[in-house]
Parts: C-alpha cells; sequence; structure tokens
C-alpha cells in the first residue's frame, strides 16, 4: 500500500524545474504525477517516476538533493465524497495528514498521503478494506 | 620524528641565547642596508648597540603589510639583486602585490624549517606527497615542495586545480601525503565519489593543510572524510611562506620554528605586548632572514603563546591554532565576528555540508547576515517544514554562538563557488 516517491530540493530561479525534467527525460524516465510545495526560497518536488532508483542516481549525479520515500497509496472511488470519506477515518483515529495529493491514472483515482503516524494509518485501511495501490498497479 | 633536536628540545634560556645573538645580527644588517628601517630606527632614537638580548626586541619599530606596499617592489630588500635567488609575491587583491626576495641561505633555511614541519607530522622519505597547493608566484607549492624533498619524500609538484586529475594521481600513485588549502581538501573528499574514486583504492595517510586560517572542527572533519592525520601548516610569504609553524600529532598548538622566526603577541589596540597566554595580533622577527629581513611584522593574525615544554618532548614556543585574521574579523552591529565561528558551528551540528558563504548587507542603516548553506546530496528532508526547521536551527545555533541574528537560506549543493586556492567565505555589500 506504499509507492516510493522521489522528494528534490529546489532552488526558486527560472528555467529550474525544466533542468530537472529533462535530466529525467534524458535518462527515460516518465513521470506518473507530480506536485509541488513551495515557500519564498525553495521548493520541494514530489514525484511518482517509473524508476525511482534510476531517477535519484541520476539526479544526484548532477547534484541535486534527492532522496526516496515510501509513500501511502490508495484508490478512490469515482464518486463526490470518496476522499472525504477516507480523510474521515484518518480523523477520526486522529491521525495527521502531512500532506497530500490526488491524481488518475488510466480509470484510476489514486490519493498519495503522507500521515504523522504510519503504522496508525495502515491499520485503518485494512480494517475499513480501503483499496492500497501498489508501484504494478502503475505500470 | 624530530627533524633538529638541538634546536628543537633546546633548553628556554639557550633558546633566549640564540635569539638574542641573532636579533643583534639582523638589526646592525637592518640599520645599515635598509633605509625604511634606518629612518624608523632614527626617529625613536634607537641605535643597533641598544640591542643586547632578545629582551630589547620590544624597543624596535613594528612593520606592517602597508610598509611592504609602500616599498614596493624590492626597497625592503637587505642585500643587492646579485644575491636574490627567488622572488615570490602575493595576490594583491587588496592593492599592489607584496614582494619577498630570498637568497640561498633564506632557502636553506626554509627547506630547514619545513623539514622539521613534515617530520613533525610523521613525513619522511617512505612518503609520497601530492602538492597541491599552487605552484608560482604563491609560496605554499614551492615552499612544500622543496621541505618535503628535504626530508626524502617523492614530491607529485601537481599544484591546484583539476579536481579530477588530483583523484586520478592519487590513486594510481598511492600518495600517502596531501598538502593544499583545507577547503581544497574538503572540495576533493565531496567530489571522490562523484568522479567515481573510493577511499579503499588510496593510500593516503596525512594531511598537510594551511594558508588560510581552520578550524579544529575542520581538522577532525577532514580527518574523518579521508581516514588521515591532519596537520596545521602555517606561514605567510612576508615572514618565508609554509613552515613557519606546525603541530605535532599533541595538536596542541603549533610549533614555532622560533630560533628563525621570533614570536610575539600585542594588543591589538595599543601595540604593547601582553602577558604569556592572552590573546592579541601575533608579530614575528625574523631572526635570520637575509633577503627581506623583517622587524616585529604584524600579521594580523590573532593567537596566543605557550612555552611550556609539548608531550611530543619540544620545547620550541606553540602558537594557538589560526581561526582568525584581525583583518578577516567583521564587525556586524558592534559585535565582532570571524567566518570561523560559521564553519564551527556548521560542523558542529553536522546537517549540512561545511560550504557556505555569508552575505553581510546594511538595510536601513542596520547591519544584515544572510548565510548561505549547502544541503548534501543525501540529506534530503521530506517537507518544507523540516526544511525550515533545519534553517531554524542552525539560526539559532549561530545566534547563541555569536550573539547574532542571522537569516539563513539552505541551497543546493555544488551551487556555492568552489575555491582551488584560499576559501572566499565572505561577501560584504555594505560599502558598495
Amino acid at each position: 500500500m506504499t509507492i516510493r516517491q522521489l522528494s528534490v530540493f529546489l532552488e526558486n530561479k527560472t528555467g529550474h524545474l525544466n533542468e530537472i525534467l529533462s535530466i529525467l527525460a534524458k535518462n527515460n524516465i516518465n513521470i506518473v504525477a507530480l506536485t509541488i510545495a513551495d515557500s519564498t526560497d525553495y521548493g520541494i518536488l514530489r514525484a511518482i517516476v517509473s524508476d525511482p532508483e534510476k531517477a535519484m542516481q541520476a539526479l544526484r549525479a548532477e547534484h541535486y538533493t534527492v532522496k526516496v520515500h515510501d509513500i501511502l497509496s490508495l484508490e478512490m472511488a469515482a464518486a463526490p465524497g470518496s476522499m472525504s470519506h477516507i480523510l474521515d477515518l484518518f480523523t477520526a483515529a486522529d491521525i495527521c495528514i502531512e500532506y497530500v495529493y490526488a491524481f488518475s491514472f488510466g480509470s484510476k483515482s489514486i490519493l498519495m498521503i503522507r500521515t504523522d503516524n504510519c503504522q496508525k494509518a495502515f491499520e485503518i485501511i485494512k480494517t475499513n478494506g480501503l483499496k492500497p495501490i501498489r508501484e504494478a498497479d502503475l505500470k | 620524528m624530530i627533524w633538529n633536536k638541538e634546536i628543537e628540545c633546546m633548553s628556554r634560556e639557550e633558546m633566549r641565547t640564540l635569539q638574542g645573538k641573532r636579533l643583534k645580527e639582523l638589526v646592525n644588517r637592518v640599520y645599515n642596508n635598509v633605509e625604511f628601517y634606518k629612518r624608523k630606527m632614527d626617529e625613536m632614537g634607537i641605535k643597533p648597540s641598544d640591542i643586547e638580548s632578545i629582551d630589547d626586541i620590544v624597543k624596535l619599530p613594528f612593520t606592517y603589510k602597508t610598509d611592504l606596499r609602500d616599498y614596493y617592489p624590492f626597497n625592503l630588500f637587505a642585500v643587492p639583486m646579485k644575491d636574490i635567488v627567488r622572488i615570490h609575491a602575493s595576490s594583491g587583491t587588496t592593492g599592489k602585490p607584496t614582494t619577498v626576495g630570498y637568497t640561498k641561505n633564506d632557502i636553506e633555511n626554509w627547506r630547514e624549517v619545513l623539514a622539521r614541519c613534515l617530520s613533525m607530522a610523521s613525513i619522511s622519505n617512505e612518503d609520497i606527497m601530492q602538492v597541491s597547493y599552487g605552484y608560482g608566484l604563491f609560496t605554499g607549492g614551492l615552499g612544500v615542495h622543496y621541505g618535503a624533498e628535504t626530508v626524502g619524500c617523492s614530491v607529485i609538484p601537481i599544484s591546484g586545480g583539476n579536481t579530477r586529475r588530483q583523484l586520478q594521481l592519487m590513486t594510481d600513485f598511492g600518495s600517502t601525503v596531501l598538502a593544499c588549502t583545507p577547503s581544497y581538501a574538503l572540495h576533493l573528499a565531496d567530489a571522490l565519489a562523484e568522479n567515481g574514486y573510493s577511499l579503499a583504492d588510496m593510500k593516503l595517510k596525512i594531511g598537510i593543510f594551511g594558508a588560510e586560517p581552520w578550524t579544529e572542527n575542520m581538522r577532525l572533519e577532514l580527518e574523518k572524510k579521508w581516514e588521515i592525520k591532519a596537520f596545521d601548516i602555517y606561514g605567510l610569504s612576508e615572514i618565508m611562506g609554509p613552515g613557519v609553524a606546525n603541530d605535532c600529532p599533541a595538536h596542541a598548538g603549533l610549533h614555532v620554528h622560533e630560533d628563525h622566526f621570533f614570536p610575539e603577541i600585542v594588543d591589538p589596540h595599543t601595540k604593547l605586548p601582553v602577558v604569556d597566554g592572552e590573546e592579541g595580533e601575533l608579530v614575528f622577527t625574523t631572526l635570520t632572514k637575509e633577503g627581506i629581513p623583517l622587524l616585529r611584522y604584524n600579521t594580523r593574525d590573532l593567537s596566543t603563546l605557550n612555552s611550556e615544554k609539548c608531550s611530543c618532548g619540544r620545547t620550541t614556543v606553540r602558537m594557538k591554532k589560526i581561526t582568525g585574521r584581525s583583518d578577516d574579523m567583521l564587525i556586524i552591529r558592534g559585535v565582532n565576528l570571524f567566518p570561523s565561528q560559521i564553519e564551527h558551528v556548521l560542523l558542529e551540528m553536522g546537517e549540512t555540508s561545511a560550504h557556505y558563504m555569508l552575505y553581510v548587507d546594511r538595510e536601513n542603516n542596520l547591519d544584515t547576515l544572510e548565510l548561505k548553506v549547502e544541503l548534501e546530496e543525501a540529506n534530503m528532508v521530506e517537507t518544507i517544514r523540516d526544511l525550515q526547521m533545519l534553517s531554524r536551527k542552525i539560526e539559532h545555533a549561530l545566534n547563541s554562538a555569536i550573539g547574532l541574528s542571522v537569516k539563513v537560506t539552505l541551497v543546493e549543493p555544488k551551487t556555492i563557488a568552489r575555491s582551488e586556492g584560499k576559501a572566499i567565505r565572505v561577501i560584504d555589500n555594505r560599502n558598495k
């Protein structure tokens, strides 16, 4: 129920995002999902890619600060209220959400969640029969 | 190993007698051959005959860097040019370069003091030394080179720069000693992995680092990164170049070769000698120098002196490791700040790299400080909040260490300019 996510430290400079994208392109790495958290001086690029290890090596070789983390991933029903339903369960269990993003892959709606308590989140997913997504589901 | 036991383990009284004898000869030489010193001494009413022992040194005039500039290029030389066999010059970033000249005897003495320094670091004819100090007008490269040949090392005169080649030769030639600035040693260590080199394929065991102020923490960091023993070599071209002093394995101060370079510590403001153990500006008199002998040259380096016998057996006076110069000292909102204090804090925290640049500016008549520091490639945190907490943590640590508020900005690795010689750590925009 987790997917490897790439996090890259990124200074706010014109054209900088594209430098990273072109390194990924050169290495034939496909981007499945991408989001950027920003602050005044820098941001963090988060991406789900076809080959996270290869992407990390390629970016480190160009001196980027990169890490690969495991992030919770769930499939949601493509219907109103489905995301809210999942978050209700988390809130009831007093699990705090650090960041979240969603994307669709084919016909699937996918939710990526980073919480402050991974173990507890796993339990919620199991006991409520939520549908996890694995990396293989995104090939 | 002690290269010259007779001198390095001499009793304090014998040393002072030797220094007194050499000072008398020196004062005679400069009074009769250098117009600058004759005029200065005449103005002060001092004659060479007034100097009877080393204690009389306090009667003599000081020399400053500006004097070397004013007498550019050769007017402080005490011998005719036919006796000068080598000329070195400083880069002159803040004005005219300063020029120094060496006679054959000066070069011999330079080799001798360097041989003592290198022996202190257990370097011998078994070693292969990679000299990555710049060769040329800068005294670092050639100075260490001659000393290394004197102890019988196999010397690789690679000079500074060309990082990939440095690592290649270090591996292929099996260098056991690296001599360069500490900032370049750090840069080379960081470049190892990315250039596909590994410590396992190298034979490096000793580092001879110097030519810029650096902290004890940086010394330990370099020892850890390279898995070597690191030593501090001190010197300045005005006095000789590298080899004025060096630390022994006790790392309890740098042994000054005081039979050639007589050290004093003076108060930065009053220029009066301070009591033993107190900090002040380091002043040297070149007791044996022939080419450009200097009386009481003020280095502006801040240090203390300790004349107790060292556990290594040497009796020569030790100077505290230089971590700042009164020239490098920044005055920020009235508070004295040395860049080395920042380095100390960063290395102690160990959560970023030690590559930083300090920007000083003035907004609404208030000095501001911004520190840009590089994240390490493998040290990514996951959220913006974690990054902001890291900056804040560094800000707090700096604030409690230096008593100034500093804005800390995290930047990407390898974005702060690297130096292949002396590091530039501060950009002061206040007077622009």
